[in-house]
């Protein structure tokens, strides 16, 4: 059976039509390379990508999130894990994190469970939790994936103060809310 | 709440075009939602006096039953069915719906946008009802509308907290309090707007129940210090459980995540707790989880404890006993009706005595036997038994202090009115309490000790006639009144009254029923009956000691005379036994101490081997009311390293059958206990007689003692001294929680108003075993009777003031 087949083959299947299968791969030589030589060369992503979360703070350094489990709720994974707080402002208390009586005292995300789907981002209603670009979540450890607060947390921009420290921008959690702290400080979402 | 289902008229009417019959006087709104309409609400409550305060609920009523229509919406929790009435809900209405819209954006105008800290967001009413009975815009914010605010929140109790401008006014808190609680201490305040709950600036909002106003706000405008902000409801895992703090047995939904309890909420059960609970239920679970929990089985090494496995425990808490000569056991009256079971067995089956008591308490070896003949398998009086009843005549017991759900129960009974009245509640105490006077009881003034004479005295006494429909209610403390008990049951006996005793603490009632008693085996089988020895012996394999044991204090005394060389102690703190210092030093003689406990005690400091034991919330098990109702409950969280009692006693009992001495119990899990207890049932023969078995025991030192110091002398500056446990005291299973401990009431002496002259505001109280230096208050007392809290100061009466039964002195306060 396989004689006639053979056989039956034009002249251009047989010469050409290799040859110019070489072409595509002669012609690919002098495209542009699209191969990214990761990790040596580190591409940026795209503007929305959805990389690690973070905690944002107020310019002041206040933090925004009000440990409401909001996230944790919005969470399809399971994935976050917040205890809340009370802020106090006497003196012998544990001091104030956040404008307003509450705070995220633990928050946790689970990497290994995340899906970064971005809906904890959706259901955040101060917008304390955003998403960076930062894509490089690998780790050798199950443990060292579940980030704790002090991961997540945006990190201290000029004119931000450490917390505990009481409300600098205004009186009350409605002059941060409004926006009432004057165009001199800027947010600080990053 | 009678299980009889009475035969009422009938009452048809048409809502939303279905016609329906409901009997007479029911609400609309109840009416609606048997049609399948639930008309949003906030102030209504099935338990509380319509109010119509909140109006969410307005429904259109085209005929009211007499062929003309009400010209507006009507409140349909304030409406009450008629013949022939046509209501149209917000389902059919476009009036209705209008009109519940509209109130939802009144209600909506102040009530802040903060549902993200708020902690009821996600079980909220508010939330819920804006969502489907409101407007999808506000009209207010949008033109520019500035909400009223509060500085928040507000303490109204060291508990209780208080979000003003969360509140939407429909009164369910301050209602609660005043019809169902009895402590009105807050209302509403102000007018219109700025209306708003308050408190008197003098009389702190100090009830035993104001946990259930946190429960039944509507909106997050009340909070309690100990829940605040600790996580929301949606990540909350609830299960079902029993109260494990008195023996009320009420219905308890345990809140919790990740391995921890976050709250305690009233469950629903009409026939026990209705939908309250005490605050010492609500928020009693912290001594679970406090540093000195125990959480690994210790033996003592060369005078020092030092942790073990659980084999090596097992096994050198057998080989100590085994050596100890005899051994007694102790069981306290915190355990579960299986862990009593298991006690009971140990006792018998591993050790071959009938040396066994739970009672860490003054008792009586009159009070085993009227247990034994009058208690055990007796299921006589239930909380609806006790609204139907004619009377209620309590006698050594405090409800409010030491049953909370009888309280409210008897509070409701004695309120409602109706033909004949409510239910007359007469109590035998020294002296008029704030709870009898809620209660509208009345009081046959007693000073301590003569309780038995003044319920003999009853039968005869014209005002306070006992008849059949009556109910006694016996409190644990009568055991120390030589006689009471006795007195109790005769009064009983011949007027047909119906005869209940209500111990404090949850697992004794259970304790009783598994036989956790000298003269007692499981299922109220007497020790001293001869068939009844055979029938367990036949389902044990065993012979079962004939003679009656030693109660807790016989165990007491055999261990320090020698005659008892081990004891085996479960959850008993040394403060509340007859004789504390007798107590302690008994452990100290005692050869071998096994301690099971929850926590560090005197007890395990003295013991030879420790093992720590699951706090209820680890373990399956069931409490016995007072009624004699089983409250089986399950586990919440499944701990492999904390074990119920059972588990640790079956694992003794097979290290010292494997030496030789006794059996293997033959259970190693609840599952298995139940099983037996089940497979053994009641005993079906004839009971124990009160007088009869009394003999029988052997005296303990507390008749003596309680005879002694019976009141027959009255001297000059010697008082009799009176007292209970507060509700809320210094026990140790409510430790850990400030804000609870500190809504109790403060303690002090209450002294006749002669004696309060005599001596002033503070007194320096003087009996046997120390003094005490506390306010004093007037009260209406006899002039020689002295009252003090039992637990509220110091290691409490026994410990720090004077003996049961005998008399202090009282001195003018130096210190204060």
């Amino acid at each position: 059976m396989a004689q006639p087949k053979s056989q039956s083959r034009s002249m251009k299947e047989q010469f050409w039509d290799p040859v110019a299968g070489f072409g595509v791969t002669f012609r690919t030589m002098f495209k542009k390379v699209v191969t990214e030589q990761y990790p040596f060369e580190k591409q940026p992503t795209a503007p929305r990508f959805h990389g690690r979360h973070q905690l944002n703070r107020w310019p002041d350094g206040l933090e925004k999130c009000i440990g409401c489990e909001l996230c944790a709720w919005a969470c399809p994974a399971d994935a976050i894990y917040v205890e809340g707080a009370t802020n106090t402002d006497d003196a012998d208390g544990e001091g104030r994190y956040s404008p307003g009586e509450r705070y995220g005292r633990v928050y946790q995300i689970n990497y290994l469970r995340c899906i970064l789907c971005g809906l904890c981002i959706e259901a955040c209603p101060t917008r304390a939790l955003t998403m960076t670009n930062e894509y490089e979540l690998a780790d050798t450890t199950r443990a060292d994936l579940i980030y704790e607060k002090s991961d997540l947390l945006a990190p201290l921009l000029p004119g931000m103060e450490q917390p505990p420290h009481p409300m600098r921008l205004g009186d009350d959690e409605g002059s941060y809310y409004r926006g009432e702290y004057g165009a001199s400080a800027k947010e600080g979402d990053s | 709440m009678t299980t009889v289902p009475e035969k009422t008229d009938l009452v048809t009417l048409t809502i939303d075009g279905v016609q329906l019959s409901v009997p007479k006087d029911t609400l609309v709104i109840r009416a609606a939602e048997q049609v399948g309409v639930q008309v949003p609400r906030f102030c209504d409550h099935p338990l509380l006096a319509p109010v119509g305060a909140c109006r969410q609920c307005l429904v259109d009523v085209p005929d009211a039953g007499n062929g003309r229509g009400f010209p507006k919406p009507q409140a349909s929790c304030t409406l009450p069915v008629a013949e022939g009435m046509v209501v149209n809900t917000q389902a059919t209405s476009p009036v209705a719906d209008k009109a519940q819209q509209g109130i939802m954006e009144f209600l909506l105008i102040n009530h802040p946008l903060d549902c993200p800290v708020c902690d009821k967001g996600g079980e909220c009413p508010l939330q819920n009802q804006a969502m489907s009975n409101g407007r999808a815009d506000s009209r207010f914010s949008a033109r520019g509308g500035v909400k009223r605010t509060y500085p928040k929140p507000i303490n109204i109790s060291a508990q209780v907290l208080l979000d003003r401008e969360r509140c939407v006014l429909c009164a369910r808190c301050t209602r609660f309090s005043e019809q169902i609680a009895g402590d009105p201490f807050i209302a509403l305040v102000e007018r219109g707007a700025l209306q708003q709950v308050g408190i008197y600036e003098r009389e702190p909002f100090e009830s035993y129940f104001s946990g259930n106003t946190i429960q039944i706000c509507p909106v997050g405008a009340l909070t309690s210090a100990d829940y605040r902000f600790r996580s929301r409801p949606f990540d909350l895992v609830s299960t079902p459980s029993v109260a494990e703090h008195d023996a009320c047995g009420s219905a308890i939904r345990i809140d919790h995540r990740r391995g921890k309890v976050m709250r305690r909420l009233a469950g629903n059960d009409p026939e026990v707790n209705e939908e309250w609970i005490t605050d010492k239920d609500r928020f009693g679970f912290h001594y679970a989880t406090e540093p000195d929990r125990l959480t690994y089985p210790q033996i003592r090494e060369d005078g020092e404890l030092r942790p073990a496995s659980w084999p090596e425990a097992f096994a050198v808490a057998a080989r100590g006993l085994s050596e100890a000569g005899g051994t007694g056991v102790l069981t306290g009256g915190r355990v579960t009706a299986e862990d009593a079971y298991a006690y009971s067995k140990f006792a018998r089956v591993a050790l071959g005595t009938n040396d066994i008591d739970f009672r860490s308490r003054p008792h009586s070896a009159e009070e085993a036997a009227f247990l034994a003949a009058e208690v055990v398998l007796r299921r006589t009086v239930t909380y609806a038994d006790l609204e139907s009843a004619s009377t209620v005549v309590l006698a050594g017991l405090e409800p409010e202090d030491e049953a909370g759900m009888i309280f409210l129960r008897l509070r409701k009974a004695a309120g409602r009115a109706g033909s004949g009245g409510g239910t007359r509640v007469v109590s035998i105490a020294p002296y008029a309490s704030r709870g009898l006077a809620k209660m509208h009881g009345q009081l046959v003034r007693t000073a301590p000790g003569d309780e038995a004479a003044a319920l003999a005295a009853l039968v005869a006494q014209g005002e306070f006639g006992i008849d059949k429909t009556a109910v006694i209610l016996v409190g644990e403390r009568l055991a120390t009144v030589p006689g009471a008990l006795s007195a109790a049951a005769g009064l009983a006996a011949r007027t047909g009254a119906r005869l209940a005793w209500v111990p404090r603490r949850a697992g004794d009632r259970g304790a009783v029923e598994a036989g956790c008693l000298p003269n007692l085996l499981p299922g109220g089988r007497p020790v001293a009956d001869a068939g009844a020895r055979v029938d367990v012996g036949a389902d044990w394999g065993v012979d079962v000691p004939e003679t009656p044991g030693r109660d807790a204090d016989g165990i007491i005394a055999a261990l320090g005379s020698g005659e008892l060389g081990g004891v085996v102690v479960g959850g008993v703190d040394p403060d509340d036994t007859t004789d504390p210092a007798a107590t302690r030093a008994a452990l100290e003689a005692a050869s071998f101490v096994v301690a099971l406990e929850l926590r560090e005690t005197d007890v395990t400091r003295a013991a030879d081997v420790v093992f720590p034991v699951a706090p209820v919330s680890d373990k399956a098990g069931t409490f016995v009311t007072w009624e004699g109702r089983p409250r089986p409950f399950e586990a919440v969280f499944s701990s492999p390293s904390s074990l119920p009692d059972l588990r640790i006693l079956a694992g003794i009992a097979e290290e010292l059958s494997a030496l030789g001495v006794g059996r293997p119990l033959g259970f190693r899990t609840v599952a298995e206990a139940r099983a037996e207890m089940e497979e053994m049932g009641p005993w079906d023969g004839e009971r124990a007689v009160l007088g009869g078995s009394e003999t029988a025991l052997r005296p303990s030192s507390t008749t003596e003692e309680a005879g002694a110091g019976a009141p027959s002398s009255t001297t000059e500056g010697h008082f009799a001294l009176a007292t209970w446990k507060l509700m809320i005291d210094n026990g140790s299973l409510q430790d850990g929680d400030k804000a609870y401990r500190a809504t109790g009431r403060a303690p002090v002496a209450r002294l006749s108003p002669t004696a309060y002259d005599a001596h002033g505001p503070t007194v320096t109280l003087t009996g046997d075993r120390g003094s005490v230096t506390l306010p004093a208050e007037p009260a209406e007392l006899d002039d020689d009777v002295v009252w003090v809290p039992a637990n509220s100061f110091g290691n409490g009466v026994l410990a720090d003031l004077a003996s049961p039964g005998s008399r202090v002195t009282i001195a003018k306060g130096a210190d204060q």
